[in-house]
């Protein structure tokens, strides 16, 4: 996997190669498959996030009841009234909402990077594909983009909640997102991973707070926040704005942030919203 | 790591070391046993007790050792599932020495009446370790097929196992070795390439010196 987004943007200046290709090809190589079985397997991927978002539902609660039932309310809502955001944002939230629900409601879903930031890449691309009219094909290969990008944090820094806090997931789920959104809107690579970097940028220092340590307040909602600081971020990159620390640097700095905070904040409820008064006597509710 | 890990996996929700790590530890279990689980008494310990109820992590454990897939949607019923396929269980908090946060014991009663002890830890992402079988130091992901080779800590024991590996044209990815005292009981944990055929196994077994093989086959 590769190491750094200024590598793949070299080796892409190089080679002639778009950033899709050099994610496939690195894959290939190192699970020895052919890029006929790459795609497909990528492609599964994608489908299954689509069947995810279909099987949302709105009647359900998690085990412990803290959350369920918002993605309806948001639904309903974009259904029937003008939202701030406009149409396309208040379907992006919606869809990350529901995601976020059904993970936590034991559902199907697909872990992107992991499984607490599950609703921020799928929210931003369904949405592009319904806005844009973009084919599965299309959609796959920005969903390499995604990946690559996310291989790169993950061998840089980290992508879980428990070594880096929320900006390793919801974080790099963003700058994944936010790099795919370029890519399928005919960003350069250049502006691909200043995309990325500027989604991640935006959320650093975003801690992992979980209310009784549960995969549920306030992740589910995060993935929300995700998936609009990524489509900002793409618009930023698309009308040629850049990072003005390069994109590597900002995942370094995203590293030292994770590993200079406190266990508290890093995934195991002890600090953060998970030690206000309410978060404690949720926890207490729960546990008994 | 591979892009598959980081677009995927496709999982039943809502963590992917407190569920997806819980189900394939589970299911490797399961797998080590090699027959049908009977009977499961399984010790939570760390994060896993502190808040596995709430992740589920409990239903999926049950859900591995019934050999389910991380993202089969019988998972959060796997409870009612075990039942209807004869397989009891019962759950303990446990607190264990120097263990990862994320560790399950597992003690397992296959329907021959066969035992397995094993301590699992889930590390992220899915991913784990089994950390320990039957009192003795392991350490692997589960993601290759592995041999665990029990003999006496004499010498000529480890070159017997790699060279029949060897003979059989099957490739050692990774290999540890660990002994209780000098002399006693030793294990070798050995990562291949290719399937071992399981008459390979058996004559295995057969060597002076080995006194049983454990055996992780990934072909269902």
């Amino acid at each position: 996997m590769y190491r750094s987004l200024e590598e793949i943007c070299k080796e892409a200046a190089a080679t002639g190669c778009s950033f899709w290709e050099l994610i496939q090809k690195d894959d290939c190589r190192e699970r020895q498959i052919a890029q006929e079985e790459s795609f497909v397997q990528l492609q599964r991927m994608y489908q299954a996030m689509k069947e995810a978002d279909q099987d949302y539902d709105e009647t359900l609660h998690s085990r412990s009841g803290l959350v369920g039932t918002d993605g309806g309310k948001l639904e309903h809502y974009v259904d029937q009234n003008e939202p701030i955001c406009g149409d396309f944002l208040g379907r992006v939230m919606e869809k990350a909402v529901k995601m976020g629900e059904s993970n936590a409601c034991m559902k199907r879903i697909v872990a992107a990077p992991t499984a607490g930031a599950c609703g921020v890449v799928p929210a931003v691309f369904l949405s592009m594909q319904e806005k844009y009219h973009y084919t599965d094909e299309e959609m796959t290969k920005a969903l390499y983009v995604a990946s690559g990008i996310g291989g790169v944090i993950a061998s840089r820094a980290f992508i879980a909640g428990a070594q880096g806090g929320c900006q390793a997931e919801i974080g790099s789920a963003s700058a994944m997102a936010a790099g795919g959104a370029v890519h399928l809107r005919g960003g350069s690579v250049e502006a691909v991973a200043h995309a990325a970097a500027m989604a991640l940028k935006n959320l650093l220092g975003l801690v992992c707070d979980p209310v009784a340590g549960l995969v549920e307040v306030p992740c589910v909602k995060r993935n929300v926040s995700g998936a609009v600081v990524a489509l900002s971020a793409a618009d930023m990159a698309l009308a040629g704005v850049r990072s003005r620390i390069p994109p590597d640097e900002v995942i370094d700095a995203m590293r030292e942030v994770g590993i200079s905070m406190p266990a508290c904040l890093r995934e195991t409820g002890e600090g953060g919203l998970a030690a206000t008064p309410e978060g404690i006597k949720m926890r207490d509710r729960i546990m008994d | 790591m591979n892009i598959l890990d980081i677009v995927g996996p496709v999982m039943v929700g809502p963590s992917s070391s407190h569920t997806a790590g819980a189900v394939r530890i589970g299911q490797t279990v399961g797998k080590l046993l090699g027959e049908r689980v009977v009977n499961a008494k399984i010790g939570l310990h760390g994060s896993f007790l502190a808040t596995g109820r709430g992740h589920g992590t409990d239903r999926a454990i049950v859900a591995g050792l019934l050999g389910l897939a991380v993202d089969d949607p019988r998972i959060p019923e796997s409870f009612a599932e075990a039942k209807k396929a004869g397989l009891s269980f019962s759950f303990e908090g446990i607190s264990l020495m120097n263990a990862h946060p994320n560790s399950v014991r597992l003690e397992v009663t296959g329907e021959s009446g066969r035992k397995l002890e094993a301590i699992g830890a889930s590390i992220g992402g899915g991913r784990i370790r089994i950390c320990e079988i039957d009192g003795l130091t392991a350490n692997f992901s589960g993601e290759a097929p592995t041999l665990v080779v029990y003999n006496q800590d004499k010498p000529g024991c480890i070159v017997k196992v790699t060279s029949r590996l060897g003979e059989a044209g099957i490739n050692i990815a990774t290999m540890q070795v660990y002994r209780d005292e000098r002399g006693g009981h030793a294990v070798m944990v050995i990562e291949v390439d290719q399937e071992v055929p399981r008459e390979r196994i058996a004559a295995l077994e057969q060597e002076e010196g080995i006194e049983k093989v454990i055996y992780l086959c990934l072909e269902e």
